[in-house]
């Protein structure tokens, strides 16, 4: 095939590509329907943004199709990326280091978001990431309705504590406990199901939960949600500011970023404690069975495995630590509301753990980063809404992303980023790095 | 007891959406094994389309509202069934040897996609339309309460009865559903025998996505309203009638639509409209636990 | 000398039938396996072993049908007794039809392989012989507490497992590739890995289907072997489904042979060979088999003699 053909193809390609675009985009692209002042739908053209898409379509296919062509289908070698030894203390170092450094940096003020909408906020997205990672990165259970055990947690904390009276060491634990209960008790009628029907009624239980948290007003507040409960303390040192205050007796002047950078080693250790035990539990024998369940749940009954065990396990501890982050969510928030606790919560957790790449602690924890972060940076920018407009949110632009990354994960790297899946148990040596 | 009558009237409307929504979850579940999460958002995304469309033909044009509607309602099936195709071909075909739960969450990928890129481009809020063909027949007049049939229900529930009729031919009659039938059953002994698997494939999602459009359009014509996250939840709901039903079987698609759409209407009526969602989750919930096979499926055997 | 399967069996199937709405599958099989045997199932395809096989083993609920198993003795009466009552097990006496598929792997000790292999893929051949020892090693782990604290005492279960693990490993002469991914062993390998884990869960009676399907001659002979040496243990009966009649008649000491879901014929390797009944079952029904039944039939009659 000469150069001449190779590239006339490719246009032809691109051609298609474009037409396809084109059909995709009209009228939705094209076109977008607001209420004038009568509240009757107007059109209003975007035909430049039409043209963009096309034009994007074009040279994107243009070039696929001569760097797919031209590369003559080199055989696809999957690039073995091993964990350097050193990654993890000098990861657990950055993190620990973090809080101080920024409000040494910025000062208290300014230090505030950094630590609380970035530190924290992020490591409660890992600390869920890790928990749900038990159930489907390590059994394969699909859970859809994750954000239902999460708002279990939460909602248990803000009802329980100003009942009882009971401080948040002695809740953190019942707020695990109530929803790996809830996971126990999700889990049972499922065992039986498989997988793909096992995900639609995780989802059905998880909105009806949801349901249930916007109707029961005399409970749940509804809509509104609850707030006023009590926050967080230091041993019994209120975070405010006067001489009962943590900051009196410690001799340091009010900062409202003590009680954040609080919390964040809060998360972290909690954030350290689901991930020690998800990879003690890999080496022990109900690890590796959650594994053999992935893997084939057949053999496993051949070996006698009682799958049911197994299964409400993995549900209930993954449950576990969405409940106790869900008690830390209240306590950053300080209310809660069902408007937190959507289906597009579950399906946010579910990306981190499948961008993760099923199993892979580091990667659940860099894909929370990620897509957390990244989605709070594009917040910051402020000069998108001058170019977009000042409706621009992106938070709306994330889950575009997020499902985008999902759909890409799956064809390309079903097994994740950052995923070469080491043996538990080794005969032989370590291999050579 | 006139009020009962009317509900009964509604379900059945709500109930043909439904089910024109569900076909689609059961053709492609009958034939790929997959539960396709985003047919929902597919749905939502044709009413939006149908929307753009009619207001293009009324007010660029200058067509009359029926006349555009109809336009509106077919170039939205074209333009829907391009866009099924495009996900098919971009978020699917490559996992049907993948692990077995890829294809699913590409789908819930694809859903998340499909919902904000319309939040994206077409806002969040509510967009209605101002009420059209609004002629009523009145069933019982006198009485405490007027029931009333109005021609846009009778031509929704025609409308999907039509085509149920027509799919039940094509897919027992036409060498589309032969080839379907084959590739239900093993698609590598279709294959081997010169089925075009890929080809087979792609039609089901244009046809599931063509009823869908025809759901969603019918919606915006019946209700006046759509949004950016209205694909969800009718999307679970009609998942819901295509398992009642029994997945994989047409008829059953439609039944369970039916059934669905009375039971939420007579909930919402006679218990909480507040939880008439509850009713249809437990539908779910319930069927998917105890009759997994549904009314009128064939069960599973579990091959060791 | 006297037949085993009849003075001291260690799994009696009675009437057993299952159906699949109106396919009858297996229609009141009824035969015993000796303690100590080689019991190997044959029979054209389609005849039903391998839905005998799951009978056996949970993974089908038999339609009617009794399947009395016991690792230490089989008593007749006990039977009697136990069927009598509700209970599923009297002391070391089993019912498997009434027991669910892990039960039976646990409680009974019977352990079985799969047509078409079912190892861990993803998991390296050493995770897959320690997944089967599981249970013994889960009640050393304290319900993962223990485990989870990294006690002594499970370090000593953990450390007792792999060796368990390794001494397999070597004898199927896989000790270099233990922490490789199951699925990219060769098929052979993956053959030997599944009898082996089977064998890690520790079994009284042991079901292989087809475990020579696929293996070229040299494997299959290494097979053969493995199974004697097994039996010659003494600890584990073995039960088998094969097609390779050579392999057949090389080592058991007892064949049962269905044809469409009955039992037609049942003895020695020796007996059944010339049972007339059998030769039509393989060389009338399936006409494209025949020349190769025949010589399959033939062939065996040759090894069969000389192995035994």
């Amino acid at each position: 095939m000469t150069r001449g053909d190779h590239i006339f193809r490719a246009a032809r390609e691109a051609a298609w590509a474009t037409l396809v675009v084109a059909g995709l985009g009209f009228p939705i692209i094209a076109y977008r329907a607001e209420p004038d002042f009568n509240n009757a739908l107007m059109l209003q053209a975007r035909w430049p943004l039409f043209f963009e898409f096309c034009l994007a379509a074009f040279v994107l296919r243009f070039a696929l199709a001569l760097w797919s062509g031209g590369a003559a289908k080199a055989v696809a070698r999957e690039r073995i990326w091993r964990k350097p030894g050193w990654l993890g203390p000098v990861a657990l170092a950055v993190l620990v280091v973090y809080p101080i450094a920024i409000v040494g940096a910025l000062g208290p003020q300014a230090a505030l978001k950094w630590v609380d909408t970035y530190g924290v906020q992020i490591l409660i997205y890992v600390l869920l990431g890790w928990g749900l990672n038990i159930t489907v990165g390590l059994a394969g259970l699909l859970d859809l309705g994750y954000a239902a055990f999460y708002a279990v947690g939460a909602y248990a904390y803000a009802l329980i504590a100003p009942a009882t009276g009971l401080g948040f060491w002695a809740l953190l634990p019942v707020c695990g406990l109530l929803a790996a209960f809830w996971g126990f008790c999700i889990g049972f009628p499922v065992l039986r199901l498989r997988g793909d029907y096992l995900a639609i009624v995780t989802l059905a239980f998880a909105e009806i939960v949801r349901i249930v948290l916007i109707n029961w007003d005399v409970v749940t507040h509804g809509e509104a949600g609850l707030f006023g409960f009590p926050g967080l303390n230091f041993f019994g040192l209120p975070f405010i500011p006067g001489p009962r205050g943590f900051a009196a007796h410690v001799g340091l002047p009010f900062a409202g970023v003590h009680k954040p950078i609080f919390l964040y080693y809060l998360v972290l250790v909690l954030a350290l404690a689901a991930n020690f035990v998800s990879l003690r539990l890999r080496r022990l024998p109900l690890g590796r069975a959650w594994e053999a369940l992935r893997e084939d749940e057949i053999a496993c009954r051949a070996l006698g495995l009682d799958t049911a065990n197994i299964k409400l396990t993995a549900f209930a501890l993954g449950a576990f630590f969405a409940g106790v982050a869900g008690c830390l969510f209240a306590l950053r928030q300080g209310f809660v509301s069902p408007s937190a606790f959507t289906f597009s919560e579950s399906a946010l957790i579910l990306a981190i753990v499948v961008l993760g790449g099923g199993g892979s602690q580091l990667g659940v924890a860099v894909a929370a980063v990620f897509l957390v972060g990244a989605s709070e940076l594009l917040r910051e920018l402020t000069f998108l809404k001058s170019v977009f407009g000042e409706d621009f949110d992106p938070a709306q632009y994330r889950m575009l992303l997020v499902g985008l990354a999902m759909v890409g994960m799956m064809n390309f790297r079903p097994r994740g980023l950052v995923s070469t899946r080491e043996p538990t148990i080794r005969l032989g040596p370590e291999p050579a790095k | 007891m006139e009020i009962f009558l009317q509900q009964i009237i509604n379900g059945v409307t709500l109930g043909s959406i439904y089910g024109l929504i569900a076909i689609g979850y059961t053709m492609v579940y009958g034939i790929i094994g997959m539960v396709n999460f985003a047919h929902g958002d597919v749905f939502m995304l044709s009413a939006f389309i149908a929307l753009l469309l009619l207001l293009l033909l009324t007010q660029m044009l200058g067509l009359a509202a029926a006349p555009a509607f109809v336009a509106a309602m077919v170039a939205s099936m074209a333009l829907t069934a391009l866009w099924n195709y495009a996900i098919e071909r971009v978020a699917y075909r490559r996992l049907r040897s993948s692990f077995r739960l890829a294809p699913l969450i590409s789908a819930i990928g694809m859903s998340t996609f499909l919902a904000n890129f319309v939040t994206v481009t077409q806002g969040p809020n509510n967009k209605s339309i101002p009420p059209m063909w609004d002629d009523v027949i009145k069933i019982t007049s006198g009485g405490a309460y007027d029931v009333t049939l109005s021609y846009k229900q009778i031509l929704i529930v025609a409308v999907t009865g039509a085509l149920l009729a027509a799919f039940w031919f094509v897919v027992q009659k036409t060498a589309l559903g032969r080839a379907q039938r084959a590739c239900e059953q093993d698609a590598k002994m279709a294959a081997l025998l010169g089925v075009d698997v890929n080809r087979t494939v792609a039609l089901t999602f244009v046809i599931g996505a063509a009823l869908a459009a025809v759901a969603g359009s019918l919606y915006l014509l019946q209700y006046g309203v759509v949004k950016s996250s209205d694909g969800f939840v009718p999307g679970v709901k009609a998942f819901t009638a295509a398992v009642l039903g029994g997945i994989g079987s047409l008829p059953g698609a439609v039944l369970g639509g039916l059934l669905i759409g009375l039971i939420e209407t007579l909930w919402g009526q006679y218990f909480s409209s507040d939880y008439k969602d509850v009713a249809a989750f437990s539908v779910l919930a319930i069927t998917l636990i105890f009759m997994p096979s549904g009314l009128m499926g064939r069960p599973d055997v579990e091959k060791v | 000398m006297s037949a085993r399967w009849i003075d001291d069996p260690i799994l009696r199937v009675d009437a057993l039938t299952m159906r699949f709405g109106g396919l009858v599958a297996v229609n009141e099989v009824s035969f015993a396996a000796g303690r100590g045997d080689i019991t190997a199932l044959i029979g054209p395809n389609g005849a039903g072993k391998t839905t005998l096989f799951n009978c056996l083993t949970g993974f089908y609920q038999p339609t009617s049908g009794r399947i009395a198993f016991s690792p230490e003795r089989l008593d007749a009466e006990k039977i009697e007794r136990l069927t009598r009552s509700a209970r599923k097990s009297d002391g070391d006496t089993f019912l498997l039809e009434r027991m669910a598929d892990h039960e039976i792997v646990r409680k009974a000790r019977l352990a079985r392989t799969f047509q078409n292999i079912r190892l861990f893929q993803g998991m390296s051949a050493l995770e897959n012989l320690m997944i089967a020892q599981g249970r013994s090693l889960s009640r050393a782990a304290g319900f993962s507490v223990l485990g989870l604290l990294g006690a002594p005492s499970w370090r000593r279960a953990e450390r007792a497992a792999v060796d368990r693990a390794a001494g397999w490993l070597e004898r199927i002469g896989l000790t270099g590739r233990a922490d490789d991914p199951a699925g990219e062993l060769p098929y052979g390998d993956q053959r030997r890995l599944e009898i082996a884990r089977a064998m890690c869960t520790n079994p009284a009676l042991l079901c292989l289907d087809e475990p020579a399907a696929g293996l070229n001659a040299t494997e299959s002979r290494d097979l053969a072997d493995l199974l004697r040496a097994i039996r010659d243990e003494g600890e584990t009966s073995i039960l088998l489904i094969e097609h390779d009649m050579s392999v057949v008649m090389r080592i058991s000491d007892h064949v049962v042979v269905l044809d469409y879901g009955q039992k037609i014929a049942d003895g020695s390797p020796v007996e059944v060979r010339e049972n007339s009944a059998v030769i039509a079952a393989y060389l009338g029904v399936e006409e494209t088999d025949e020349p190769a039944a025949e010589a399959a039939l033939a062939e065996s009659a040759k090894t069969g003699s000389d192995a035994t």
